[in-house]
């Protein structure tokens, strides 16, 4: 019998040659990564109850300060001189202000066939390479840090066969959000949501981040997508060779299937306050908007910038709404800059942050205030995310955000498209 | 008996044929800018007061820039109140997230030559480098004013800056204005009008002489005025025909005369915690730094991203050592985005804030904790403007605090021009 | 305006900047009684527990510089500060001062001689401050400045002008 994608990464990296659902393994991590988010409690358990020395090896620990850049408060400022500290103390990779953690493992280490650990929920991004990533808390991050281990329960995997193009106006983005609305913000629970079909072959790398990244919405372990020559060439492009091809086998074994067809697909929104909560843009109404976000690690990438910048080109946003655009790193800006994107994003009226995780994480950058209602390319639309509880946030396309943001209500973008 | 710039702008005010130094005067209001810290503030006390219109909507400017993006959840309070009261006002300008209030109103000339304007922020007195008396006032005079477009003001005596000759390589006029805090101390020109003339100043850009006028408060001044000119003129698009009166008479009275010579000035640093306390560049050298700001009022602009872009270009910050920008206004982010130099500095690593006050009004934008040392660019390193009072703050020119993020301390300059 | 008080000296010495007084990062606080808890904050955290109403601060030159904040005022008369004494002011705060009714005199001595618990008695009648035996000369502020403090500030003052 045969084994699915995810199954074989985690056989590879518990050194067996086969695994089961259900079966609880011990497996190797290729990499770890924490970000500013949590490191402050990691460096406490590592240091103070740990009393560890040295994290498992320098080389796979990487720390990240992308969640409240630059810091709003002393107390911030205090998480990220922590993280300077140890990160220099231990020799291990440091970024800040570089760009969503995400985005910059998917740049600048992840390969596919790996096992990375990381302390943040939406690690299952690494699919979009083939590599299995999953989100832990500080506690198994800390110990993963010191010993390079982690136990694991091998899940169930869902297959979602995805055929058809996706019209004008409609992203990656959209087939995610129409998915999750579909199975429910637990309909893969502790599963493996494994994208595949016609379609994703055709998809770049970043749209099968999209995807996977948000495959934690549905509350699974993991997305992934077979690697095949896209994501080769994405990552020898930038430098990295040694890799696992790890491809889901005829005859491997899946709880369910599910299929899709882009042609049928139309932009969807998450409306307040579940991320399960999705309608097509042409049932949502009327919707007045106070402000935009095109950024985080689900939609911060080039292709998401140019959707937008093709709408906004030329045009001025609605005077009442603050549009803010975060690219997703510092590669994406200064592609983007390339482009002339960023160009026209000022031109439009938005405000063109730093690559962080700004408005998606709530806590700096773009925090909304009582009543106020947000559209944001996020991760989360969950209750306060964005600022005060009473606020809300619709999750959409960043396409649909441009659209929006120009006549201050939440607006279908296929009529700005061509 | 002549008459000083300053008083030359109040006679041209109050169309009156002479003043005195410190005669108390009502003047006419020619523009008024509120900022969103303020605004909430302004229109309470305008209802308390029981006023019910504006004197002038047209004459009244929101700027949106202490609170954006908002960092906080009761920040959009701010925005909203403004909102509504420019809706109800009919007040149409109105600048939600396109800069530091102070570069955008001599920018998109709201200001112009010869005017008297007000602003509820100390720093104000930037106009003054185009030639208009300007100056900060709290929000309850703020409010009075909307309500009656007038203002008493004691006319100030003037200290007069005489600076002539060339600056050296590396030296800019954060380093004059710094110098002359120095020298004059942080109360040394309370409640004076300073002056700077002289064929430095004639040679300076219009950016170079706002830095001058906007530190002028930093010496406790009411403005900071500079003779307008032809580039003065051109950057106002105002034809320099009308204003001939604005020069001071050869024999105007001045409360005291500094002469400097520029060729003396080097690259200064005004160290912790009073913008009074100044060092030369060279008496820091090695000084470590985990942060460098380049932005604000005082240095954000167009030649401020210019000259870091030209000390950064191919290189890279030092590790673990940060560089923020903000432009001071979004035509200057996007000039300098078209012109390479937004590239270049974030290829070198710099953080690239959207134009807002940013980190020197402390709300965010870099905040720092105990024990982290941040040279800027900025205006005031008071203890704990940006952060923890366990922070310290160096204030330097952009081409001081571009070399300092290269090496993670502070460097002279100059060895990078 | 008490043509005569008595206050406990709070001392503090030169450059008092606004930031001090009231940081920016509480500025957004709703209201002036949230504020005013953040009083001299950077400088002296427990400070503003410990004023009273009716103390007076003493302080060197250039108190206020900075900022046009008017919280800086606002809070100190909130905190029912009867006057301060300093040996000089900044422009900005001195207007916005009296614009919130809170009382400001100037005098160059009193700051090297006093120490902070000491009561100090205001004569403003004789523009007098009395530190024990000795007297301070303080200068004399016009009546009509006197009669915004005691009003309350410019507010009170525009609404009689509006017949409100």
């Amino acid at each position: 019998m045969g084994m699915t994608m995810g199954e074989k990464i985690l056989a590879r990296a518990s050194g067996k040659d086969l695994v089961k659902p259900g079966e609880i393994i011990t497996a190797k991590v290729d990499l770890c990564m924490s970000n500013d988010g949590t490191t402050h409690l990691n460096i406490d358990i590592f240091e103070n109850q740990l009393k560890a020395e040295k994290v498992f090896d320098p080389k796979k620990v990487i720390f990240i300060v992308d969640h409240n850049v630059p810091s709003e408060s002393a107390k911030t400022a205090q998480v990220h001189k922590k993280m300077r500290i140890f990160a220099q103390k231990h020799d291990i990779p440091f970024y800040e202000g570089t760009g969503v953690c995400h985005q910059i493992m998917i740049e600048d280490f992840v390969v596919p066939g790996q096992l990375v650990i990381a302390a943040d929920s939406h690690t299952c991004s690494y699919g979009g390479l083939g590599a299995f990533g999953t989100g832990v808390g500080c506690t198994d991050f800390t110990s993963v840090m010191h010993t390079g281990e982690i136990w694991l329960m091998v899940p169930e995997t869902l297959k979602f066969e995805i055929e058809g193009s996706f019209k004008a106006g409609v992203y990656a983005r959209d087939l995610i959000l129409k998915i999750i609305g579909d199975i429910g913000a637990n309909g893969a629970n502790y599963k493996i949501m494994e994208f595949g079909g016609p379609a994703v072959k055709k998809f770049t790398v970043d749209d099968r981040v999209v995807l996977c990244n948000m495959a934690v919405e549905a509350g699974a372990k993991t997305g992934l997508v077979e690697p095949d020559q896209i994501a080769i060439d994405y990552v020898t492009a930038r430098g990295r060779h040694d890799m696992n091809l790890f491809t889901s086998d005829v005859d491997a074994v899946y709880e369910k299937t599910y299929q899709y067809n882009l042609d049928e697909l139309e932009p969807m929104i998450a409306i307040p306050h579940c991320v399960d909560d999705v309608v097509g843009v042409t049932q949502i109404g009327e919707v007045k908007i106070d402000q935009g976000f095109i950024g985080s690690c689900n939609n911060g990438r080039i292709e998401e910038l140019r959707a937008a910048a093709q709408i906004l080109q030329g045009k001025k946003i609605d005077p009442y709404v603050k549009l803010l655009i975060s690219p997703a790193s510092k590669a994406v800006y200064l592609e983007a800059l390339a482009e002339g994107l960023i160009d026209i994003f000022v031109e439009s009226g938005a405000m063109v942050l730093n690559p962080n995780c700004s408005v998606c994480w709530g806590s700096c950058q773009g925090v909304i205030g009582e009543g106020e209602t947000l559209i944001s390319t996020g991760t989360r639309n969950f209750k306060g995310r964005a600022g005060h509880p009473n606020s809300s946030v619709y999750l959409a396309s960043a396409a649909t955000v441009a659209a929006s943001a120009l006549t201050g209500r939440i607006t279908d973008p296929r009529g700005f498209v061509v | 008996m002549g008459y000083t710039l300053a008083e030359k702008i109040i006679m041209r005010n109050t169309k009156r044929s002479s003043v005195t130094a410190g005669e108390l005067l009502n003047v006419n209001v020619d523009k008024v800018m509120v900022h969103d810290i303020f605004a909430p503030f302004v229109v309470e006390k305008f209802r308390e007061m029981g006023f019910e219109k504006v004197w002038n909507p047209d004459k009244i400017v929101f700027v949106y820039d202490h609170l954006v993006p908002t960092s906080f959840i009761e920040d959009f309070r701010h925005h909203k109140i403004a909102d509504a009261f420019a809706a109800e006002q009919h007040i149409k300008a109105v600048h939600r997230a396109d800069g530091v209030c102070h570069q955008l109103m001599p920018e998109l000339r709201y200001v112009v030559p010869g005017q008297v304007v007000f602003g509820t922020d100390s720093h104000t007195t930037t106009y003054g480098a185009i030639g208009s008396f300007s100056t900060g006032i709290g929000y309850t005079e703020m409010a009075a004013i909307f309500g009656t477009g007038q203002l008493w003001i004691k006319v100030p005596p003037t200290l007069k800056f005489n600076i002539n000759g060339e600056l050296p390589e590396g030296v800019y006029s954060k380093d004059i204005i710094l110098r002359i805090l120095g020298d004059i101390g942080a109360d040394g020109g309370t409640y004076k009008a300073l002056e700077f003339g002289g064929s430095t100043i004639k040679g300076l850009s219009i950016s170079s002489r706002m830095t001058l006028s906007n530190m002028a408060v930093e010496a406790g001044a009411k403005v900071g005025v500079i003779e307008p000119d032809e580039k003065t003129f051109a950057f106002s698009g105002v034809e320099g025909s009308q204003f001939q009166d604005l020069k001071s008479d050869p024999d105007a009275s001045y409360e005291k005369v500094f002469n400097y010579d520029a060729s003396n000035f080097k690259p200064v640093v005004a160290c912790p915690s009073n913008v009074d306390n100044i060092s030369d560049v060279e008496a820091l050298l090695g000084t470590k730094i985990d942060q460098g700001f380049i932005g604000s009022c005082t240095n954000g602009r167009f030649e401020d991203l210019e000259v870091a872009a030209k000390i950064l270009k191919g290189r890279k910050i030092a590790p673990f050592t940060k560089l923020i920008i903000t432009p001071a206004s979004r035509s200057i982010y996007a000039e300098a985005a078209k012109a390479g130099i937004i590239g270049i500095l974030v290829e070198a690593g710099a953080i690239m804030n959207p134009p807002a006050c940013g980190l020197c009004c402390g709300r965010s934008g870099g905040i720092v904790s105990d024990g982290e040392r941040v040279i800027a660019t900025n205006n005031r390193n008071f203890l704990g403007r940006m952060g923890s009072p366990k922070s310290e703050i160096f204030l330097a020119s952009p081409a001081t605090v571009a070399a300092a993020a290269l090496e993670g301390k502070i460097v002279d300059p100059r060895k990078y021009l | 305006m008490k043509e005569a008080f008595k206050g406990r000296v709070w001392k503090l010495g030169d450059d008092i900047d606004t930031d001090i007084i009231i940081p920016t990062q509480f500025l957004a606080l709703k209201t002036v009684e949230d504020m005013k808890k953040y009083a001299f904050n950077p400088l002296r955290p427990e400070l503003a527990a410990q004023i009273e109403p009716g103390d007076i601060i003493v302080a060197g030159k250039n108190f206020g510089c900075g900022s046009s904040r008017e919280q800086a005022p606002e809070i100190l008369a909130a905190l029912k500060i009867s006057c301060i004494i300093a040996k000089s002011y900044a422009r900005i705060f001195y207007r916005n001062a009296f614009n919130n009714g809170l009382l400001l005199l100037e005098n160059n001595e009193l700051y090297d001689c006093c120490s902070e618990g000491d009561q100090v008695s205001v004569q403003l009648e004789n523009s007098q401050v009395l530190l024990g035996e000795k007297s301070f000369e303080v200068a004399s502020i016009p009546t009509d400045l006197l009669q915004m403090v005691e009003a309350g500030g410019l507010v009170p003052f525009m609404r009689k002008r509006n017949g409100k």
